[in-house]
């Protein structure tokens, strides 16, 4: 990570902006003690109980993945290459999101395990339980130290406090509410930052355009601009894919950013799944990505257009545009326009926003480890047959261990130079090759154990392969485009691998399968109920995801 | 079983314990302060957003907004799906 500079990017924060920041602390504790009286047994803790309703799973789904990459990194790509931008949010997660609710959240709520890893154990059996589970652990531990490390470092530059100070203060934080109240906390939490910070980017977003003109303005200001017209329409997005080639650009943002990263990343990353799990009903659990999908498609606009506004008013933006260096780079291009935009007050509200958008990656990232260090590690392999009681009491504890991890991640992660890449490398190692295996075996009955694990970690090392080719300049592509080859690469491999050692070695007894495989689960039990809670046609899974589709379908056309 | 009657949950706990309530909340305190804000900007921070009173009619914004919340949490409020759920001492 870049050291950014000190002086351009410190806000004119006054004592009222300090006092709105505080009292958004205020509130996020609250909700940490108010969800631990609701916290009974472990499933509570982990799962919040299985309870809770599809509007509040809904935001928290799309909440966790709100986090500084999104806010700080889109609003960066929206000054660099503009409109583009928008497949990350419409290629990149609508279909998946919905793939996730229709297809495939029957299976994860239906056979009532606790966490991916555990769908893995039933379906494949432990040795690749055992892989999934740790290397998602990991994975988790070194993500939330990279959003710790975002956090600490946006509030040294705000507020001037050293880096370590920062850190710790930040870690405290997002420790106190995750271990008082567990997912239940974390999730009303997300809640309430999702609010907050639409509070802060609706405003800067509707200025901004104010301030260039309006739409037709800006419109102008970026036609003229160094990137040009291109820059307003989505597709086909050369610049962002780094392919010359139209027609391949295109197959690029479809096949490699639409299908393999982005159903990898949403359809089987527990962070988000968790979400949905914790939902009360299979209806809900189903609506609860549909329901995230909806301000999915909106977000772009006041996290996109706010760094396209950047791009043409602020003015160290402009020359960085035109190729100089005025000292900054596009991930300031978020901060910049607030400091030029916003007065005393509104501003002290885009702070919250900024630092509960930080948080809210952090403090998913401890949830879900939680569950499947509890469950997954502990529970399965080291301390087994205790009562459930000592798994809820272990759960803060865990976190503590979890947010020191993540401290000592952090000090790693501010030696990393390009860590933004580095991240999206890690998601392609692990998501990728874990969607083909779990397609794979919810459709392919004949799919054996061993072809479970040994299809993640072949699937695996290709991604890590293609990744050290394209690091020693073997395979000549940008970060984007090596990202895209080694999720396709760990894909194909894993799902080769997977069909040959099935044919080779002995599947599971089909009575074991139900409830995991399409083909031997009663249809009936694949379907949601519809009375109740859950009647009324706004309830209804595959009419809610037609109309997401719909939307996404008229948006491409309009901005295409 | 649900209380045939959801009005009767209505709880001044119950009320305060529902996520909408506190976001509510938040967003009054919120609203208040930027639409006082508001009410006398200085030339500066007018000049800042391009003359566009943001404080006061992001506050005013807010305010409808929590007013929105706190009305569906008044109007719908949280039905516990099964009475043995609720802890004895969850109504102090």
């Amino acid at each position: 990570m870049h050291v950014l500079a000190q002086d351009q990017l410190r806000l004119d924060a006054a004592g009222v902006d300090y006092a709105l920041l505080a009292l958004y602390f205020v509130f996020v504790l609250g909700v940490g003690f108010m969800a631990r009286r609701s916290v009974s047994d472990s499933l509570d803790f982990f799962l919040s109980g299985r309870s809770l309703p599809a509007w509040v799973t809904g935001i928290a789904f799309v909440a966790a993945n709100l986090g500084a990459i999104e806010i700080i990194g889109m609003s960066a790509n929206g000054a660099k290459y503009g409109m583009p931008t928008m497949h990350y949010f419409w290629i990149g997660a609508v279909p998946a999101m919905l793939f996730l609710a229709l297809v495939m959240m029957p299976f994860y709520y239906g056979s009532k395990v606790r966490s991916v890893p555990e769908f893995m154990l039933f379906r494949f059996g432990r040795p690749a339980h055992l892989v999934n589970g740790i290397s998602f652990a990991a994975a988790q531990i070194l993500i939330a130290g990279v959003n710790l490390f975002l956090l600490a470092s946006i509030v040294n530059v705000l507020l001037g406090w050293p880096l370590w100070v920062s850190l710790l203060v930040a870690a405290a934080i997002v420790l106190t509410y995750t271990a008082l109240g567990g997912l239940s906390a974390a999730i009303y939490n997300e809640v309430l930052q999702f609010f907050v910070i639409v509070a802060a980017l609706l405003p800067l977003t509707y200025v901004g355009l104010h301030k260039v003109g309006g739409w037709d303005g800006l419109v102008q200001k970026v036609s003229a601009s160094p990137g040009g017209a291109e820059q307003l329409s989505a597709w086909p997005g050369n610049e962002l894919t780094g392919f010359g080639d139209s027609f391949l650009s295109v197959l690029g943002i479809v096949f490699g950013l639409g299908f393999v990263l982005a159903f990898g990343y949403w359809t089987t990353n527990f962070v988000e799944v968790q979400r949905a799990m914790a939902s009360k009903s299979m209806s809900a659990a189903q609506r609860t990505p549909i329901i995230g999908a909806f301000p999915k498609l909106l977000i772009p606009f006041v996290v996109v257009i706010p760094g396209m506004i950047a791009g043409v008013s602020v003015s160290e933006m402009v020359a960085l545009k035109a190729g100089e260096s005025p000292g900054v780079d596009y991930n300031d291009a978020m901060l910049l326009l607030m400091r030029d935009l916003l007065p005393n007050g509104i501003l002290g509200v885009a702070l919250a926003g900024l630092l509960a958008s930080f948080m809210a990656g952090m403090a998913a990232n401890l949830s879900a480890f939680n569950t499947v260090f509890t469950y997954d590690i502990w529970q399965s392999y080291v301390v087994k047959d205790r009562p459930d009681r000592y798994y809820l009491k272990m759960g803060p504890w865990v976190t503590v261990g979890a947010t020191a991890g993540a401290v000592g991640t952090a000090f790693i992660a501010s030696g990393y130079e390009n860590l933004m890449d580095y991240l999206q490398q890690l998601f392609s190692f692990f998501n990728a090759p874990l969607f083909a295996t779990f397609i794979l075996g919810m459709f392919w009955k004949r799919m054996t154990p061993t072809a479970g694990w040994v299809g993640l970690v072949l699937g695996t090392a290709s991604a890590v392969v293609v990744f050290l080719l394209s690091e020693a300049g073997v395979i000549a592509l940008s970060g984007q485009g090596a990202s895209f080859v080694g999720a396709g690469a760990a894909f194909v491999v894993d799902i080769a691998v997977s069909v040959v050692i099935s044919l080779m070695t002995r599947p599971k007894p089909d009575e074991q399968l139900v409830g995991l495989v399409y083909s031997l689960t009663p249809k009936e039990s694949l379907k949601a109920s519809s009375t109740g809670e859950d009647a009324g046609w706004y309830r209804k899974p595959w009419l809610l995801a037609g109309i997401v589709l719909a939307i996404t379908v008229v948006m491409n056309i309009v901005f295409g | 079983m649900s209380s045939p009657n959801p009005a009767r949950n209505r709880t001044a706990a119950s009320l305060l314990t529902d996520i909408r309530m506190i976001i509510a909340l938040l967003f009054v305190i919120y609203g208040l302060v930027l639409a006082v804000l508001g009410a006398a900007p200085s030339a500066e921070d007018l000049e800042k957003s391009g003359g566009f009173n943001v404080n006061l009619w992001s506050g005013l914004g807010m305010l409808a907004f929590a007013a929105a919340f706190a009305g569906w949490a008044w109007l719908r409020p949280v039905a516990p799906a099964d009475p043995a759920e609720q802890e004895p001492g969850a109504a102090e």
